[in-house]
């Protein structure tokens, strides 16, 4: 029986070097990072540490790093943390984000809704790539918080980052020398003072972290999110960028810790894995994992009739392939798979508690068909040629399988 | 996530396949996920005199594009229905089907109920075509 696992996107295994350094702070080093004596300081020197390695991966300050449960925390905290700080219950504040976010930011955009927050969700191309055409469009006087995900989840399409960060900066920048009189804006007085405040730009790069430029600075983000479990660390850990002088309010309360922004105790063993693995990221061979997915895709190409590429080639992170298989159903594609010892995962409908196809699929303007037979397949720098040639030999005898045992 | 018998259903589905000469075919599709079943019929020659409930489904065979429950429903269906006359063949309900399955798991009922659905629509659309012996086009 093979054990081939193609979900990295959904979790990767800790690496051994990274478990091997958490392991002493459990049963050893165990003190509480905020005590005085000395079992706590030499738990706050190991938390210290792995947070100016954070720090370092990401060209910040370490006082700028926040650790959390995971990035779902950490982005929650970073949009609600900023509409909170807003007076959001009085005044009407404008976020944007993008219709193919990760839960962690759609979800949590969507119950601001409800609390009466406008939010606009930016459609991306057919390529999945966001247009910073399309976001700057939305933008509006309230407008206070950008939040488009570095890379998508499903896809794996690389967003232009870099580029909205220079449209937030150009327009925070127009807004200060803007004479608040000569707005067109309606609003009243007070209103208008607090609008003109900067716009904050937040990312969830959980799906960048190994395979993009992750520079704070040169990015131009104020907020941005990471996880350990996606980049062979820990799971239950995460990290939140905060620039500093971002109005942010906490919003789970208790000590005062992690800067007073993110109360509880601090979690000495999966910081310091958290630090390990963002370590390792600068030693990591991404041309190998690029050259397995695109020779992955050519033998797809190659064995399997009516297969089509979701989303653009150019603008992937090597790690992602996702395709749609015409004329079967991707939950029994998972099915079959797993019982041959390949581990993928699907965006059918099929697949979903809601039974509703992927909403990243869809928004990019996949037929309900192609969304059925779609399959991500997310390689890691364990995969080789070898699983490759099985998969594909394995998915050509499914595809015609269950094409077969379709109504014609 | 699903039963040992699901999981060899799925693997292994039995009466997969077209009967050529069938007696009744039905298809029906489900619009929530667009998943499509379709049920051949073959009624035993034997008791061609008989009302149509009383006859024998001698043969049956299944096609299906859907999930894993989806292929083990009508699976199990066919193996349910066949050898059993249309009166009884019409009583299997989604319940019948999901107990012999050995369960299935809550989101996955309505593709039970698309099975039996299909075996339901294969009937009704072989007495509509005796009510009119030669089919209006
Ligand atoms: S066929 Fe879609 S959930 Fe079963």
């Amino acid at each position: 029986m093979q054990n081939i696992y193609f979900d990295n996107a959904a979790t990767t295994p800790v690496n051994k070097n990274v478990l091997e350094v958490m392991l002493p702070y459990f049963c050893e080093i165990y003190g509480n990072a905020s005590s005085l004596h000395s079992f706590g300081q030499e738990a706050l020197k190991a938390v210290d540490e792995a947070r100016a390695k954070v720090a370092n991966f990401l060209g910040c300050e370490t006082n700028e790093i926040i650790f959390t449960s995971g990035a779902t925390e950490a982005d929650n905290l970073a949009i609600m943390g900023v509409v909170f700080a807003n007076n959001y219950l009085e005044k009407k504040i404008h976020i944007i984000t993008t219709e193919f976010e990760h839960p962690a930011v759609l979800e949590t955009c969507k119950y601001l809704e409800k609390q009466g927050v406008e939010v606009s969700y930016v459609k991306p191309g057919s390529d999945g790539v966001i247009k910073v055409e399309d976001i700057e469009k939305e933008i509006k006087d309230n407008t206070i918080l950008i939040s488009v995900m570095y890379v998508n989840n499903e896809i794996g399409t690389i967003q232009p980052i870099k580029e909205i960060g220079q449209l937030v900066k150009k327009i925070n920048s127009e807004r200060i020398t803007r004479d608040p009189s000569t707005s067109s804006s309606l609003r009243s007085d007070s209103a208008r003072d607090d609008t003109l405040r900067q716009i904050y730009f937040h990312t969830d790069a959980v799906q960048a972290a190994l395979y993009c430029e992750m520079n704070v600075e040169n990015l131009g983000v104020d907020l941005m999110a990471i996880s350990g479990h996606k980049i062979y660390g820990p799971k239950g850990i995460g990290v939140l960028y905060i620039k500093k002088g971002t109005r942010l309010q906490k919003i789970q309360h208790g000590g005062h810790h992690e800067f007073n922004k993110r109360a509880g105790t601090l979690n000495t063993p999966l910081m310091v894995g958290m630090g390990k693995a963002v370590e390792l990221i600068q030693t990591r061979d991404l041309n190998k994992i690029k050259f397995l997915r695109d020779y992955l895709w050519q033998e797809l190409q190659k064995n399997i009739v009516d297969v089509s590429l979701n989303g653009s080639w150019e603008d992937r992170t090597p790690t992602n392939l996702n395709v749609s298989v015409q004329g079967v159903e991707g939950e029994a594609l998972l099915l079959g798979l797993d019982m041959a010892g390949i581990a993928i995962s699907t965006g059918s409908a099929c697949s979903s508690g809601s039974l509703e196809p992927s909403h990243v699929l869809m928004s990019i303007g996949l037929s309900h068909e192609a969304a059925h037979g779609s399959l991500r397949i997310t390689l890691g720098e364990e995969n080789t040629k070898e699983e490759i040639d099985y998969f594909v030999q394995q998915l050509k005898q499914l595809a015609e399988k269950f094409r077969q045992m379709a109504p014609k | 996530m699903y039963s040992s018998i699901v999981l060899e259903h799925f693997k292994n589905p039995h009466n997969q396949g077209v009967i050529l000469d069938a007696d009744a075919v039905g298809q029906v599709g489900n619009p929530v996920c667009g998943d499509i079943m379709k049920l051949y019929l073959k009624f035993s020659e034997a008791d061609k005199d008989k009302s149509l409930e009383e006859r024998v489904i001698e043969d049956i065979k299944f096609e299906t594009l859907g999930c894993g429950a989806a292929i083990a429903s009508t699976s199990m269906l066919t193996d349910l229905a066949k050898g059993k006359t249309v009166a009884e063949a019409l009583k299997i309900t989604k319940q019948n089907v999901a107990d012999a399955l050995g369960g299935l798991p809550a989101v996955k009922i309505h593709c039970s109920i698309l099975a039996t659905e299909a075996l339901e629509k294969a009937v009704k659309n072989y007495s509509a075509s005796l009510e009119r012996p030669s089919p209006a086009v």
